[in-house]
């Protein structure tokens, strides 16, 4: 149990305005939520009578199910927005799509939005309580949770581990969000590779840089692979798909180089043989499962933080 | 401090007795789980438990439960949302378990333990077992076994020490504003 002084943060927007040990006791209560899950009755009622809306500007359908999931088992009724078949389409601005959700009397907001800093344009047309579900390529905070937390739940402890990111850097918000939330927890983050898709500007205290993914795996305590998508080769990102598995796939070769005890990771939806070789996506050191299933411990954790006592 | 209202070795006599009361209602140890609510239910539960086994030589399993995501009044958690450890580790079904909890006031607690604890299983019936009932409730909930009952005005302060969470036994009963000043953290 770990003790948090200072304000309750309001939002989830990134990690600033979250103290280390206000994450840590988030996720604390991950465990709770985690035998909640496992329970023959899989809910509580901390949020009766709260309702949250997911407002998914840009489209994401494992994300949608694990948030409103993770807000229905605490009791909190759910309206869920997607930008596909709603006003967004005929031109309707993102501010008064929230102004008409928040006239409904909605208690907070779940968003995803392919531009940077639209969770915090939500937070301050609405008024409510936000949780950035992704914003660009800047941050997807809970799945840096449900990363940590996975760590956590494996190795006890998060202090002192390192954590290899290999792969799109420059594109992924779940590596930013890593980066930013892993070093706070007492942990070292790697971030790995090609040189074009390695931002040099992430380098920081507790975070560093490089495209050798042998020398990121060795001493890992964690490996995670990052999705590459295909647009990244039409833009010269990356010569050829084999040219990129080559050097910087997650597989059997390059866990060679890990420590025996290394857990392998991926954010999801995962591009086989591309990222990541299915023996590795399927084999004993893969949490990736585990991942899913502990981002909507942490979900619950993140909604029960927020909105607890604030209706 | 107003009064001291339990000694240690009056505590210990309380508890034996609500053991007695438990084992005569129950005829018997059988088929009983104890559950503690957090924070002195649990030690209190485990007390009840060893003395169960001392009369009837039965291990009664002990279970302990956070009622924190089942709770009405929000303030306190609102301050600190902090979820605690609950561990059932054995079935409810066909069990009787008895609740235990030290102080027993306004019932919302026990309410929500009580839904805690049905979300759980099945359990054949619930009993509850309190150190203190002080009165003023605001639920219609009553204790099957209390080791003492306090009449108590809503500006005092039920304070239970135990030696397991405060290295102590005691119960005291304090003005609220008394125990302020003293800069100790209210507890009831």
């Amino acid at each position: 149990m770990t003790a948090a002084t200072g304000p309750r943060p309001r939002h989830l927007l990134d990690f600033q305005d979250w103290s280390a040990e206000r994450l840590s006791a988030l996720l604390d209560n991950a465990d709770t939520m985690s035998q909640v899950l496992d329970r023959p009755v899989k809910k509580v009622p901390a949020l009766q009578g709260l309702s949250v809306c997911t407002a998914f500007f840009e489209n994401s359908t494992r994300t949608r199910i694990s948030f409103e999931l993770a807000a229905r088992r605490m009791s909190a009724d759910v309206v869920s927005f997607a930008a596909g078949g709603s006003s967004v389409s005929k031109g309707e601005s993102i501010r008064d799509t929230i102004e008409v959700l928040t006239s409904y009397k909605v208690d907070a907001f779940v968003v995803r939005h392919a531009s940077a800093g639209a969770a915090h344009l939500v937070a301050r047309y609405s008024g409510k309580p936000v949780i950035n579900a992704g914003d660009g390529r800047r941050a997807h905070p809970t799945q840096a949770l449900l990363d940590a937390y996975t760590i956590r739940r494996e190795f006890g402890s998060l202090e002192g581990k390192t954590v290899a990111i290999i792969g799109d850097v420059r594109h992924s918000r779940v590596a930013r969000s890593n980066a930013e939330l892993l070093p706070k927890l007492g942990a070292r983050v790697v971030l790995c590779g090609p040189a074009t898709l390695l931002p040099r500007e992430l380098a920081a205290d507790g975070v560093t840089l490089t495209t050798d993914a042998r020398e990121a795996v060795r001493g890992a305590d964690a490996v995670m692979a990052l999705r590459l998508q295909q647009e990244r080769m039409d833009a010269g990102y990356v010569g050829s798909l084999q040219d990129y598995a080559a050097q910087y796939q997650v597989n059997e070769t390059l866990l060679s180089y890990a420590p025996d005890h290394a857990i392998v990771m991926h954010p999801g939806p995962m591009n086989r043989d591309v990222e990541i070789s299915s023996d590795a996506a399927d084999g004993p050191r893969s949490r990736i499962l585990q991942q899913v299933e502990n981002g909507q411990a942490v979900r619950m954790s993140t909604l029960y933080h927020l909105l607890v006592g604030r209706a | 401090m107003k009064a001291s209202i339990l000694s240690a070795e009056e505590m210990r006599r309380a508890l034996t007795r609500i053991a007695h009361e438990i084992l005569e209602r129950n005829k018997g140890a059988q088929n009983l789980a104890l559950i503690g609510v957090h924070t002195r239910g649990i030690p209190i539960a485990a007390r009840l438990a060893a003395k169960l086994q001392e009369l009837e030589g039965v291990a009664v399993p002990l279970g302990r439960l956070d009622i924190t995501l089942y709770r009405d009044d929000l303030s306190e958690i609102a301050r600190q949302p902090i979820i605690r450890e609950t561990e059932v580790p054995f079935d409810l079904a066909r069990r009787r378990v008895i609740l235990v909890d030290d102080v027993l006031y306004t019932g919302r607690t026990v309410r929500a333990a009580l839904d805690a604890l049905i979300d759980l299983g099945r359990p054949e019936g619930i009993q509850l077992a309190v150190l203190i009932d002080r009165g003023h409730r605001e639920l219609p909930i009553r204790a099957d076994y209390v080791g003492k009952n306090l009449p108590t005005a809503k500006t005092e302060l039920v304070k239970v020490r135990l030696e397991e969470t405060d290295g102590t036994d005691s119960v005291e009963l304090w003005d609220i504003d008394e125990l302020r000043n003293d800069g100790l953290r209210a507890e009831q």
